[in-house]
């Protein structure tokens, strides 16, 4: 569902933020991708999502070329961005409608799709309201909706469960876990929750200064006894959340 | 579907988004339209002293051209600030019709301050032949047309907290130097040649030889080709960017 080579990324003025990303991600996996703060993994999914232009390497996702078929990509993905997409000033189902139909559903399936997207991720109430008037958990939770009204085969997550209360990120969880069980849907999703890359996650890529510096099961990378954090302290030299917080 | 097919559905999408969310806000378009109505009232009487009606009215339709249209990017900063426009740049809308669809609601909006403006000035006084206010109707939405367009442009590439007092300084030398409130040709010849730097004199001589009822000669076609390059070039501009860093 992902295949990169040697993708890479240098800003203009020289900073090297991806430094040849070589993965692989298979169809129907929910892949954790984790760094620390500035390790690379939001430019990273921005350059997967096609909002950034590569400077080297090539890549594949949904099984289109991200250079020579952008749109062929946009398709077949759904992003949830870490700063989030809700209009502030906008009623949002009206948003929801139009998001789904940007994707090519009729105007009646993108209705459909917002029904069900809302009262799954239990916002229904709130769907005639402004994004204003929501608290940040609300807000983040129309994020999520917004980026799978139109069931991707690929669905990106940078830092979806931040700002959700406990009980939201189960239930979260539990959300994405049933999208890939019924739809067959693959996840690729950064978080800077150890728990949730542990309980979630089929493999964790680590990345650091731009480079994918470990992979695995979480049960193979905890081989020894040890927790994540402990992995993570001794590949990056910091804690995941340590990371976060900068 | 065909691409032109895809492109002509999502343009349409997000015109119709648009137009209900300013069609709501109806007191917007009446606002926008407020600073040209106030020199047709309160400017232009005295005007019309020493000059026409259809002399007037042709440069304030310009200015609201300028207002209206020329600050189009507000929305769009909002839209960018709230990540709004991300989550639109990663459909597969084509970049074009996310602009053309936010253009043309500014055009439509435009069309209705400008019956406004035009309504008024036949109340007091105006007389225009029907094909030059036709013409002229075209010409100004052309020119709003390429103006939304670069606004967006401008607003996509400038820092957020720039584009509002560099817009709103750059309109006041734009409208007086196309001769919005008095010719050019009264001008002292240094500022006279500078003004035919600016693209809006040339659409403001079209827009006024056209409500004049003049059709055929070199200044109408002058403006008309001016006109439909900088809508051509504010298009393409404006395109670009919203290419701009994809993949």
């Amino acid at each position: 569902m992902i295949e990169t080579r040697g993708l890479s990324k240098t800003f203009k003025g020289g900073a090297e933020a991806v430094r040849g990303v070589d993965m692989t991600v298979e169809r129907g996996e929910i892949v954790g991708f984790l760094g620390p703060n500035g390790a690379g993994k939001t430019t990273t999914m921005r350059m997967l999502t096609t909002l950034l232009r590569p400077t080297a390497g090539t890549a594949t996702v949904a099984g289109h070329d991200l250079l020579a078929d952008p749109r062929g990509v946009r398709r077949h993905i759904g992003y949830v961005s870490q700063g989030g997409g809700v209009n502030l000033a906008a009623p949002l189902d009206g948003e929801l409608v139009l998001q789904a139909m940007l994707h090519g559903l009729s105007r009646a399936e993108a209705r459909e799709r917002v029904t069900e997207a809302l009262e799954r991720l239990e916002l229904g109430d709130l769907r005639h309201l402004p994004g204003g008037a929501l608290s940040g958990g609300q807000r983040r939770r129309f994020d999520i909706a917004f980026g799978l009204l139109h069931r991707p085969a690929l669905l990106f997550l940078d830092e979806p469960t931040t700002g959700l209360d406990p009980q939201s990120r189960a239930h979260l969880w539990d959300h994405i876990r049933a999208l890939r069980d019924r739809h067959g849907m693959t996840v690729f999703l950064t978080t800077h929750y150890l728990d949730e890359a542990d309980a979630l996650c089929d493999r964790l890529l680590i990345i650091d200064h731009g480079r994918i510096v470990a992979q695995g099961r979480p049960a193979e990378l905890k081989a020894g006894g040890r927790t994540l954090d402990d992995v993570f302290l001794d590949i990056t030299g910091r804690s995941l959340r340590e990371g976060a917080a900068a | 579907m065909s691409a032109l097919a895809a492109a002509s559905r999502e343009t349409w999408l997000l015109f119709r988004h648009g137009f209900d969310a300013t069609v709501k806000q109806k007191i917007g378009v009446v606002l926008g339209a407020i600073q040209p109505m106030l020199f047709l009232v309160l400017f232009g009487p005295i005007f019309a002293t020493i000059g026409t009606w259809e002399t007037l009215v042709p440069g304030l339709l310009v200015q609201l051209g300028l207002m209206s249209t020329g600050l189009a990017g507000f929305g769009i900063v909002m839209e960018s600030r709230f990540g709004v426009l991300e989550r639109m740049r990663v459909t597969p809308a084509s970049r074009l019709a996310l602009l053309l669809g936010r253009v043309l609601n500014n055009v439509v909006t435009l069309a209705v301050q400008t019956v406004l403006l035009l309504a008024a000035g036949f109340a007091f006084g105006m007389r225009v032949p029907p094909a030059g206010l036709l013409a002229g109707f075209v010409l100004v939405m052309l020119l709003g047309a390429g103006l939304a367009a670069l606004s967006y442009a401008a607003a996509l590439t400038m820092n957020e907290h720039l584009f509002a007092p560099v817009m709103t300084t750059a309109i006041v030398p734009l409208t007086l130097l196309s001769g919005a409130f008095l010719p050019m040709s009264m001008a002292p010849g240094w500022l006279n040649a500078l003004s035919y730097v600016s693209p809006f004199r040339h659409v403001l001589e079209a827009l006024r030889e056209l409500f004049a009822g003049h059709y055929t000669g070199g200044t109408v076609f002058l403006g008309v080709a001016v006109t439909v390059v900088f809508a051509v070039a504010g298009l393409v501009v404006g395109t670009r960017v919203f290419h701009r860093e994809n993949a």
